[in-house]
């Protein structure tokens, strides 16, 4: 079959380059999205790169990087240009963030988060809330952060409890998020809390403003990964947000939470599968280099069936990505499934090459001076984060017969 | 203000891959091999694009001379900021041999055509490394050329250049209309920005051929072959200057 041939394909060449056509990341993509795809990639080569272990070491949250990826028009990728985004589609995005993470995984995952709020505030915000926040969100003069998860509800979200009870033109929010990427380094909030009943339909969407009486923040998380981003808990105590701030309807905080999501989950995923074409290009370097037994490692038959493996595991991950964008972007039916699927495929198969990386690197790929041990550490939370068990979304389609 | 700056783009193997000679040394390995716009290109499309935004100069027309494909280098000079481009078709063997003679013609051609009095040129591609194009073309036109720019400025109808040279910094005044090929200080090129390159997706290229110009494109230089460098051989320690010494005349060196 294919996949035997292009392992006896590699045995014949002395020194396989298998990234070189089957990994091509610009396959299938327009002359514009090319372009698109080159200054990302410049950007991370030159901007993000040279600095990731020294975010990653002291744990720094690179705002001037992050403004100057802005000002290239990274701050609102999917944003209306009338309040300052780059009118870019899901596709052109994921082209996008996938270059970028190449250059540093966790700040671009941590910029996807950013653009995902912008352009929740873009597409469900009236034209006051777009004009006040989008502009200094799409320059990154402003950041932003995601408001979801408690303590008491992850992957149900749908339970959550931070209650916004109407006093006047005021909601009085009280009640915690936790592990908010950004949080309190971050200047606007997008905060899914409860003003009606129970479940997904008493939930509204408030943007709530850092400097607000009655909001403060946990202390800084210490975690495996990710550390070029601050995370916290995000508190709330009779804190006072006008209801000017609600974007949408009381009760459409939860659809636009899943919307939002929708499109995380295409860029999450696309933060994973530049980390594993980074890995890839790292580990057919270093096996270039590094000899064992007289030979360098890529004459090993083992090593590079292995490395066969990955680089299949990169272009299915990388297809299933940009079909779900595709879908989204054109509105399919099928498309939050796929957004799911894509999530769910990619980030699992992406770990596995970074993983097999850093075993294919020997005690080498164990130390902090090798880049590929911090795409493990920084794309292992996207298997855990943004995930919403993929049954969730097949059940409705199993109601209409899909399956 | 100065009308027009024609600037040349080449389109050349990315900088960071590592090249590898065809197995029948005809030449270096190319197909499916990531290529950009020469690094000293992007120097120049920069220089020339900061001098329109301060209202120096008119027009920034970008120019690159190859098959389809070098319509991408155009676009990203387009994304830089360069008003439209010209695509001169060369392909098939005349790209194979195409060098410094060629492109200087077709630059000249051009520059008489555009009626521009500015042309700015990368010093060198990191491919061939010849350094000849920016000087050829100058004097095809009977131009004053400033090569090695690590600065330039118009003043009037002369332009100041700061020329990187061995022994130092060269500071020449020259009569429009010049020559200027950009060395790695002029300026740090900026990043196209995701807007711009929407925006250059509507400037124009045109299309021409050598024969359009009346360039004849028969190369005076025919490549023999192409090796890899020398594998690198081990060195020698030696105990002492005489031993030192000795060595050298040895192996005829001294």
């Amino acid at each position: 079959g294919g996949v035997s041939r292009l392992k006896m394909g590699k045995l014949r060449a002395k020194h396989p380059h298998i990234s070189a056509e089957v990994c091509r990341t610009s396959v299938g993509l327009s002359d514009e999205q090319r372009e698109f795809q080159k200054v990302a990639f410049d950007f991370a080569a030159n901007e993000m790169a040279p600095h990731m272990a020294h975010w990653d070491q002291n744990e720094i949250f690179p705002v001037e990087t992050m403004r100057k990826a802005a000002q290239l028009g990274f701050g609102g990728t999917c944003v209306h240009p009338d309040v300052g985004g780059s009118g870019l589609s899901r596709l052109d995005a994921s082209v996008v963030f996938e270059a970028l993470s190449t250059g540093c995984a966790s700040t671009t995952a941590y910029m996807s988060i950013h653009n995902m709020c912008a352009w929740m505030i873009d597409t469900f915000g009236n034209n006051e809330q777009r004009g006040k926040y989008c502009p200094d969100l799409c320059s990154m003069e402003k950041f932003a952060s995601y408001c979801l998860t408690e303590p008491g509800s992850g992957s149900d979200a749908a339970s959550l409890l931070t209650s916004a009870k109407l006093q006047g033109d005021l909601y009085v929010l009280n009640g915690s998020k936790a592990f908010i990427s950004g949080g309190g380094d971050t200047d606007v909030y997008v905060v899914m809390c409860r003003t009606g009943g129970k479940g997904p339909k008493g939930i509204s969407c408030l943007v709530v403003e850092k400097g607000t009486p009655g909001l403060s923040f946990g202390k800084k998380e210490k975690k495996v990964g990710w550390n070029s981003q601050p995370t916290r808990a995000v508190i709330f105590e009779d804190c006072k947000v006008p209801v000017a701030n609600r974007l949408g309807i009381e009760g459409q905080g939860f659809n636009i939470a899943m919307k939002g999501l929708n499109g995380g989950r295409i860029n999450i995923a696309s933060c994973s599968v530049g980390a594993a074409q980074a890995c890839i290009q790292l580990t057919r370097d270093h096996m270039h280099v590094r000899k064992q037994f007289g030979e360098p490692l890529s004459n090993s038959q083992f090593l590079q069936f292995k490395l066969a493996e990955m680089a299949t595991r990169l272009v299915a991950s990388r297809l299933m990505v940009r079909q779900a964008a595709l879908a989204l972007q054109e509105d399919r039916p099928d498309a939050v499934p796929l957004c799911s699927m894509a999530k769910l495929f990619a980030t699992d198969e992406c770990f596995t090459i970074c993983n097999q990386a850093l075993q294919m690197h020997g005690g080498y790929g164990y130390l902090k001076d090798y880049a590929v041990q911090q795409f493990v550490r920084d794309i292992r939370v996207h298997q855990i984060l943004e995930g919403k068990s993929i049954w969730q979304k097949m059940r409705p389609l199993q109601n209409q017969k899909f399956l | 203000m100065t009308a027009r700056v024609l600037v040349g783009v080449k389109r050349v193997i990315d900088y960071a891959v590592k090249i590898r000679v065809k197995p029948d040394n005809t030449g270096v390995v190319t197909d499916g091999v990531k290529h950009s716009m020469n690094p000293f290109c992007e120097i120049a499309v920069e220089e020339a694009v900061r001098l329109k935004e301060k209202k120096l100069v008119q027009e920034v027309v970008a120019v690159s001379c190859g098959p389809q494909q070098v319509q991408e280098t155009i676009r990203t000079a387009l994304a830089m900021g360069a008003d439209r481009g010209i695509h001169v078709e060369v392909s098939g063997k005349d790209y194979d041999s195409l060098g410094p003679l060629q492109v200087s013609k077709i630059l000249a051609a051009l520059a008489k055509k555009e009626e521009a009095s500015l042309i700015i040129l990368g010093k060198q591609a990191i491919d061939d490394d010849c350094n000849q194009t920016g000087q050829m073309t100058a004097a095809l036109l009977d131009w004053p050329q400033g090569t090695f720019a690590s600065e330039l400025v118009i003043e009037g109808d002369k332009v100041k250049v700061v020329r990187e040279i061995d022994g130092g910094l060269e500071t020449i005044k020259l009569n429009m209309p010049v020559v200027v090929t950009a060395d790695l200080r002029l300026n740090t090129p900026r990043y196209a920005t995701l807007p711009n390159i929407m925006k250059a997706k509507k400037k124009k290229i045109a299309n021409m051929k050598p024969g359009d110009l009346g360039v004849d494109m028969t190369s005076r230089v025919e490549v023999l072959r192409v090796d890899e460098p020398p594998q690198r051989q081990a060195g020698v320690k030696v105990e002492s200057v005489e031993d030192l010494v000795s060595k050298l005349k040895e192996a005829g060196r001294i």
